[in-house]
């Protein structure tokens, strides 16, 4: 499968990372590289083999329906980034995280 | 609705969002009480700080495998939670952990009555999820704020098949889940805080045509008259743009209660795609024959099952049957009173669904607070089989009992309300009516019937109501000879 | 004192010869004299580190030490340790205070080790040479213009410069292993599950391990006393009766005290690809195993050049995905410039994120997107449990595999960072054992020497069935006592 720069720049998008162009071009090559290493599982035949998502084979564990936290907004929040674009507040304010306008 | 229902069909599907009754978040021990203040429910998973990890909330295990059996569906030996990949502020690990190749449960079915007719609506599946955050847009500086208290709330996602052809029918199904969902005691059902909200597929074919239409989805419909409003709109809008030769494009819209019209989103404009793939946090979720059967034995007798009893034990009709399994709580209270009065279970469902109903309704109570007890109000209908007292008489009584002034008995006596049946008190008082109505009587003697039924009411009248209206009538008819 | 075992050092401070605040002053000078140019550490705070030696000297007059209390150690910086600075070698991460302790903090802390500064590694652990990291490079202490491995590069540059008594890393494909070759000391990366995942920053989470790095099998064997147990906070913990590590550790008593073991060799760690000095090491060490009186025997691992592709669709997949907790919104890196939501995402995301780390994030969100995933996610799952087999069928025939831990010594800087598909070649022999979920180790084997005649270590990996980590450290500990590659320090340090 061949990948190209329109490729990346979509699959960029979707992981919300900027590239410019020209990133687009350079991270090209190299992800083409590891895409054709990659191409070798194809040669496998893996019909009627069960996926193996853990290294474990074992089933999830239950947790018992107990509220074991308390709050700790203030210590959490103290670690906020600033909101930028000028302003060198943190991004929170009456307890809420900011971030710029969420269109719906 | 005024649509062209000739030509065309609606298709409607459900996909409804059931706030779990856990204590807790379903993969971490912080609160999912409502009303906190904002982020102070919202711990090291919440905010998904670095390093965090997930574990599931059995009792979200315990609420899948309730609705599974109340659905007569399967549940799923082995199940798997996998991640839901997007970016919104409200979702603070950038992915939810929701299920989705494997659910919990599989295909179980819901029957509806509308118009007199019974359907049965197949549901897909449901499965365990976990909800986001709130984003709230007020003004901070021209900013979003955003709050993670309800980030990791436990939700059933309950899928119906595309089985609905009209809003009354989507409307009723949600109805039909939301009653059931708390009476397995699964969810609270409160719509106006978003324990239950429902997105809604729409599309529409021509009649006759087994090929389904392209569909828009009605996000987050948390009332049952908005959602009747916005299928409608929705419905008629779809067949408007078809036949002005436009097509329907597949979209996200939310309905407007103001204009009563829905219209697409705007952030959700672009493909989404998820990249789902099984969550290598979690194992897969493996539930035993043992552990069902544990729930089963937690479950209540469900609706069904309790109406059946109804029109068999108390022979009620099926009308009556299904208005008192509405809800387990009516049900629940209607047995009570039955079991305390012991009489005719007819006067009992009248009861329940008359004047507790109409005054539940008047001071938006649930049936819970009703100031007036199952023991009370069979205490009541005791009075009325035994002719203690009249059909009026016990309404005033009822209004008593519920203004709290005490039980019926008590009443009775306070306010000396007792029928009167001694038919020597009742003779005196006719006799005193027909000299004080001549001119009725002389009426009735000529043959007007209607003048008959005035004496009877001047008897009445003059007894408080408390005369025996049976007995009113036959000493009347005696002493007027007729 | 720097080249004292653990147990010694536990011993000098029990007899009240040395306190835990002298031996971490000493750890604390001999990184400010030799951090700024090794970079081993990314975080240091002498204050806490001081406090906590001085809480463990009371500790230990009270007469209740444990034995780790008072013993200098190094933390990679992918555990969060609560009010110390945690980046996982990144920009995102550079102003990220941590605000809880991961569960193999909290066992430190617990077991009164002192927590002597948090070390360098590749950004997020994406790397097999430290250069990755937001905060430079590490220097190999035996040839300063190598690179010491990676990911947990600061650790295994601590380790062998002797810039703490031994340290913590991470193996997500070979991140413990492979240093430890690369730096001459001791490596091991326990059974998945063994170790709790709460609070380490996490990069592929199905691979994701932690484990002891040291001079010696013994002190790793004392770190995985502690380091090891059930967490209830990770899904993925193993409910394992608790063991001593120790507990296998003999004398050798005998001539051939591993009579009776059975060593694997498989011969695909043997083939094209292996550098022929690293090969010769490794074969000497193996004849040092017959000497012991173990039974060599050839196996087969059939889809070892698999593991490669198969991890490089596995591990990107899991992080583009773990990755996407850094948005801005919380914690971390936010543009300091944005337009609106979309904007401050992406510019967050492309300012705050290394180059490497963008690479995997994008091959993670390809193969994982429409249309792909049954041809790279889905195969790649299945391929992988082709690999686990091989090794339920060669543990038929052994009950160990030997083999070497990297396919070269320790390369130059700058060498292969242009060129991510021959660093990955870097982990070939190590990232099947994740993969299959197996407990893997490297230790010291001998020298080679590089071009300008400096010797390199190399290191000899040794793999054990589930839960064999008390096995392995006993024929770690038999070889380390006929041998001493594991007690040789490098120059200028």
């Amino acid at each position: 499968m061949s990948l190209s720069s329109a490729d990346v720049k979509r699959v960029a998008h979707l992981a919300r990372i900027e590239v410019s162009d020209a990133e687009a071009e350079a991270t090209l090559a190299k992800l083409s590289g590891i895409l054709g290493m990659i191409e070798q599982m194809q040669a496998v035949d893996t019909s009627g083999i069960t996926p193996m998502s853990h290294a474990q084979d074992l089933v999830q564990r239950l947790r018992e329906d107990v509220v074991t936290e308390t709050n700790q907004r203030e210590l959490f929040q103290s670690i906020a980034p600033l909101i930028g674009n000028g302003s060198t507040e943190p991004a929170t304010e009456n307890g809420l995280y900011l971030v710029p306008k969420v269109i719906e | 609705m005024a649509f062209n229902n000739t030509k065309w069909e609606v298709v409607i599907g459900l996909e409804t969002h059931t706030q779990l009754k856990t204590k807790s978040k379903i993969f971490s021990g912080a609160s999912i009480a409502f009303g906190a203040e904002p982020n102070t429910q919202a711990c090291v998973v919440s905010i998904a700080l670095p390093g965090v990890l997930p574990v599931l909330n059995k009792e979200a295990v315990h609420c899948a495998v309730k609705l599974g059996l109340a659905i007569n569906a399967q549940i799923a030996p082995r199940s798997v939670f996998a991640r839901k990949n997007y970016f919104y502020p409200d979702l603070p690990k950038g992915y939810q952990i929701s299920q989705f190749e494997l659910p919990v449960v599989g295909m179980g079915e819901l029957t509806i009555q509308v118009g007199g007719e019974e359907k049965t609506i197949r549901i897909t599946r449901a499965h365990l999820e976990e909800d986001a955050g709130k984003s709230l847009h007020g003004d901070f500086h021209g900013m979003t704020g955003i709050d993670l208290n309800r980030a990791g709330t436990p939700l059933l996602e309950i899928v119906s098949e595309p089985d609905m052809r009209s809003a009354a029918e989507a409307v009723a199904y949600a109805k039909k889940l939301h009653e059931l969902v708390q009476w397995i005691d699964i969810c609270d059902g409160n719509m106006q805080e978003g324990s239950f909200r429902c997105d809604v597929n729409v599309s529409v074919r021509p009649k006759g045509s087994d090929k389904l239409g392209t569909r828009r989805e009605i996000k987050n419909l948390n009332s049952f008259k908005f959602m009747q409003q916005a299928i409608e709109y929705e419905t008629q809008w779809q067949i408007e743009t078809l036949e002005d030769g436009g097509t329907i494009h597949q979209a996200t819209v939310l309905f407007n209660p103001d204009t009563g019209e829905t219209r697409a989103m705007r952030s959700k404009e672009e493909a989404n795609d998820y990249r789902y793939f099984p969550d290598p946090d979690l194992l897969p979720l493996e539930i035993t024959s043992a552990f069902i059967e544990q729930v089963r034995a937690t479950m209540p007798e469900l609706p069904h099952a309790i109406q059946a009893k109804f029109e068999q034990t108390y022979g009620l009709a099926a009308y009556d049957a299904t208005a008192l399994t509405s809800s387990r709580a009516i049900a629940d209270y209607f047995v009570a009173t039955c079991t305390a009065f012991g009489g005719e279970a007819k006067l009992a469902a009248n009861w329940v669904m008359g004047s507790i109903a109409a005054k539940l309704n008047e001071e938006n109570k649930a049936i819970a607070e009703s100031p007036v007890s199952p023991e009370l109000l069979a205490g009541l209908l005791k009075r009325i089989a035994d002719n203690t007292i009249s059909g009026k008489i016990a309404k005033e009584i009822f209004e008593a009992m519920w203004a709290g002034e005490g039980s019926a008995d008590s009443i009775i006596d306070k306010k000396g309300l007792k029928q009167i049946s001694d038919s020597g008190a009742i003779e005196a008082i006719v006799e005193q009516v027909l000299v004080a109505n001549a001119a009725m009587v002389a009426e009735v003697k000529a043959g007007k019937e209607k003048a008959f039924n005035g004496l009877v009411g001047q008897v009445m009248k003059a007894s408080k109501g408390k005369a025996n209206p049976a007995q009113v009538n036959e000493v009347l008819k005696n002493k007027l000879g007729i | 004192m720097i080249n004292r075992s653990l147990k010694q050092l536990a011993t000098m401070l029990a007899n009240k010869q040395i306190s835990s605040v002298e031996i971490t002053s000493e750890y604390l000078k001999r990184i400010a004299q030799h951090n700024p140019e090794i970079n081993a550490f990314i975080t240091l705070n002498p204050e806490k580190t001081l406090a906590q030696a001085a809480a463990a000297d009371q500790r230990i007059a009270q007469g209740n030490a444990e034995p780790l209390t008072g013993i200098p150690l190094a933390q990679k910086d992918i555990f969060c340790a609560k009010g110390w600075r945690t980046t996982c070698g990144s920009k995102m991460l550079e102003n990220f205070i941590a605000p809880y302790d991961a569960g193999v903090i909290e066992r430190f802390d617990a077991a009164g080790a002192v927590n002597l500064g948090k070390t360098n590694m590749d950004e997020f652990a994406m790397g097999s040479s430290n250069e990755t990291s937001y905060f430079g490079k590490v220097q190999n202490p035996w040839d300063r213009a190598r690179v010491p491995g990676g990911s947990s590069g600061g650790a295994a540059a601590a380790v062998a410069a002797r810039l703490c008594a031994a340290a913590t890393g991470t193996d997500t494909g070979g991140s413990i292993r492979q240093p430890a070759s690369l730096c001459g000391f001791s490596g091991l990366k326990p059974t998945y599950g063994l170790v709790s995942r709460y609070g380490m920053i996490a990069f592929a989470s199905s691979l994701d391990q932690a484990g002891p790095m040291a001079k010696s099998c013994e002190d790793m064997a004392l770190m995985l006393n502690v380091m090891a147990g059930f967490d209830s906070r990770d899904s993925t913990s193993l409910e394992h009766e608790k063991e001593d590590y120790t507990r296998k550790l003999k004398d050798n008593s005998s001539d051939k005290p591993l009579a009776g073991l059975k060593v694997g060799l498989p011969k695909e760690y043997f083939a094209e690809g292996l550098d022929g000095a690293v090969a010769k090491v490794v074969n000497d060490a193996i004849d040092q195993y017959r000497k012991l009186g173990a039974e060599i025997v050839d196996i087969s691992l059939p889809n070892t050049m698999l593991s490669i592709p198969v991890y490089y669709v596995l591990a990107p997949a899991e992080a583009s995905s773990n990755l996407s907790r850094y948005d801005g919104v919380r914690y971390g890196h936010r543009a300091s410039q944005y337009d609106d939501l979309m904007d401050m995402y992406c510019k967050s995301r492309a300012e705050g994120f290394g180059a490497e780390v963008k690479r995997r994030i994008l091959i993670g969100t390809y193969v994982l997107s429409a249309g792909y995933y049954d041809a790279y996610y889905l195969k790649a799952q299945q391929i992988r449990r082709l690999i686990a087999q091989d090794f339920t069928e060669a543990f038929k025939q052994c009950d160990i595999i030997m083999g070497p831990a990297a396919p070269s010594t320790a390369f130059n800087a700058g060498e292969k960072v242009d060129d991510p598909v021959s660093m990955y070649l870097q982990d070939i022999y190590t990232i099947a054992v994740n993969l299959a979920g197996l407990p893997g180790m490297s230790i010291p084997a001998g020298f080679a020497s590089s071009d300008d005649g400096k010797p390199l270590p190399v290191g000899l990996q040794i793999i054990g069935n589930y839960f064999d980590e008390a096995r392995m450290l006993s024929v770690g500990h038999a070889y380390q006592q006929v041998t001493d590659w594991h007690t040789r320090m490098p120059e200028g340090v």
